[in-house]
């Protein structure tokens, strides 16, 4: 009897921070509105429109800023399912490309420049720069560590039609498997083009492929 | 005697870098500590001295249209009161109803002083191959003046308060064609991308780290970068557009940052890959 009111009151006592918590306040407070305003009143009048639009946030941006990148999970679910709706497949539905070419889309970093100061030339390559954050070939020392590992990603799940569609889906909108990651949304965006993406997934897949084989 | 001192340490440079390069970097602890043995070497001879020297040439210099120093210039310490006055920026000032951060501040004395226009000060807000650029020279010089000195800036002001959390929320904005923001990156620890390590900028020690070494003598780039240049940068890396020099919301930021990093000594003018 004891032992249990004892129990019990352990467990009440553990579960009252999770009640007394409070979600973390969202970034800006009370000022959030008149920052936005500043932020955007910020930039130059003579920016090209088209550039402009890359200060848009759509709902999953805005709610991952407003929850510091940690929804409730209700919140994230939704989010989820949002962006699952978003990916698109290569017209012939193969998933599978050239991890030759995946490689060197995985290596590059440059692209995508805007500005005055130092912009990107125009028809400057646009990679995945997958190496910013993940370890993906042995031979790759210099590999960033934001994101996990990904060496031997085939070798150790097999490659399955499942896991296939998994590397393309996530490549493709990263946030339809967890809402507010860090990785980018490289199809909905069309950073990538889909069939960009399938050489990507073959140097993640491929037996042959260096992320694999050493 | 300068150029021989710059050659001689852009020389030093690719001598350090040539050697850290050679042997397998298969350790991460190893490469972090190679890096650390190139910053030390490179800081006996620190470009950015050379700045700094001719920073306070032009302070004392007599210029403009109104053919005044800078010497009366309230940098937020007082009239002429170099000492912490870059560690305790940004600042609210009541003479322009503003938080000012150390380079708004002084062009609001270059104008107000010296008779300059604004447009005429920021002109040459950063320097190219071949075009020196004054306000990196200023800022180079007025840091100095708090070194080792404790980052001191903690946002009491109510206009103070308020910027440091619209910085807080430029921040965690999340926009772009790689939904990125300044926390996906600088909001986690031991993370590092390519083989640069990344500082967790929401916490003392990792804003202090970040803060403390500003302006500094970047050897990618061959120059100065002040903290207006560091940041706007750090947009053009997210692929947003860039913003105005002086901008509100990179001043609200740095605010944010330095408001975090206060207490941390200031070790300034750094030297950065």
């Amino acid at each position: 009897m004891k032992l249990k009111i004892a129990l019990f009151s352990a467990l009440t006592a553990a579960a009252l921070p999770a009640f007394a918590q409070k979600a973390p306040e969202a970034p800006g407070g009370k000022h959030a509105a008149e920052a936005e305003q500043m932020f955007r009143s910020s930039f130059r009048a003579d920016n090209p429109k088209y550039w402009m639009t890359r200060l848009e946030q759509d709902e999953t941006m805005k709610t991952c800023q407003q929850y510091r990148d940690n929804p409730p999970r209700k919140l994230g679910e939704k989010l989820e399912k949002l962006n699952k709706a978003t990916i698109r497949y290569p017209v012939d539905g193969k998933l599978m490309g050239d991890w030759k070419e995946g490689e060197k889309l995985a290596a590059v970093g440059t692209g995508g420049h805007i500005g005055f100061i130092q912009p990107d030339p125009p028809g400057r390559v646009r990679g995945g720069n997958c190496y910013a954050c993940h370890e993906l070939a042995k031979k790759e020392v210099a590999y960033g560590t934001i994101g996990p590992s990904l060496h031997h990603f085939g070798k150790i799940r097999g490659n399955s039609d499942e896991i296939i569609k998994y590397a393309y889906d996530k490549i493709y909108n990263s946030n339809a498997f967890s809402a507010c990651t860090n990785m980018p949304r490289f199809g909905l965006h069309s950073w990538l083009s889909p069939e960009q993406i399938t050489h990507i997934v073959a140097f993640l897949m491929d037996p042959e492929s260096p992320v694999n084989k050493d | 005697m300068k150029q021989s001192m710059l050659t001689w340490a852009v020389s030093a440079a690719a001598a350090v870098m040539a050697g850290f390069a050679a042997p397998v970097l298969a350790q991460d602890s190893k490469v972090a500590d190679e890096i650390a043995k190139y910053r030390e070497a490179l800081n006996d001879g620190n470009p950015a001295d050379l700045l700094e020297v001719k920073g306070e040439g032009l302070w004392s210099q007599k210029r403009g249209p109104k053919n005044a120093s800078l010497e009366q210039c309230d940098l937020g310490q007082g009239p002429g009161k170099l000492e912490g006055a870059y560690a305790a920026l940004p600042k609210y000032f009541k003479d322009t109803n503003k938080v000012m951060d150390v380079e708004s501040r002084l062009v609001h004395c270059m104008v107000t002083l010296q008779g300059f226009t604004q447009a005429e000060v920021t002109k040459q807000w950063f320097s190219k191959p071949g075009a020196e650029s004054d306000i990196e020279a200023l800022v180079t010089f007025i840091g100095a003046k708090s070194n080792g000195m404790k980052i001191n800036v903690p946002a009491m002001h109510p206009e103070e308060a308020k910027m440091a959390k619209m910085g807080e929320y430029i921040f965690y904005r999340r926009s772009g064609p790689q939904d990125f923001s300044c926390s996906i990156c600088h909001g986690q620890e031991g993370k590092r991308i390519r083989l640069q390590e990344l500082g967790n900028l929401t916490t003392k020690e990792g804003a202090g780290f970040a803060m403390k070494t500003w302006p500094s003598y970047r050897v990618s780039q061959g120059a100065v970068w002040t903290m207006q240049r560091r940041l706007i940068d750090c947009m053009r890396q997210a692929r947003w557009p860039e913003p105005n020099y002086l901008a509100d919301s990179i001043i609200a930021l740095e605010t944010f940052l330095q408001k975090t990093a206060t207490g941390t000594v200031m070790e300034t003018p750094g030297i950065k890959r």
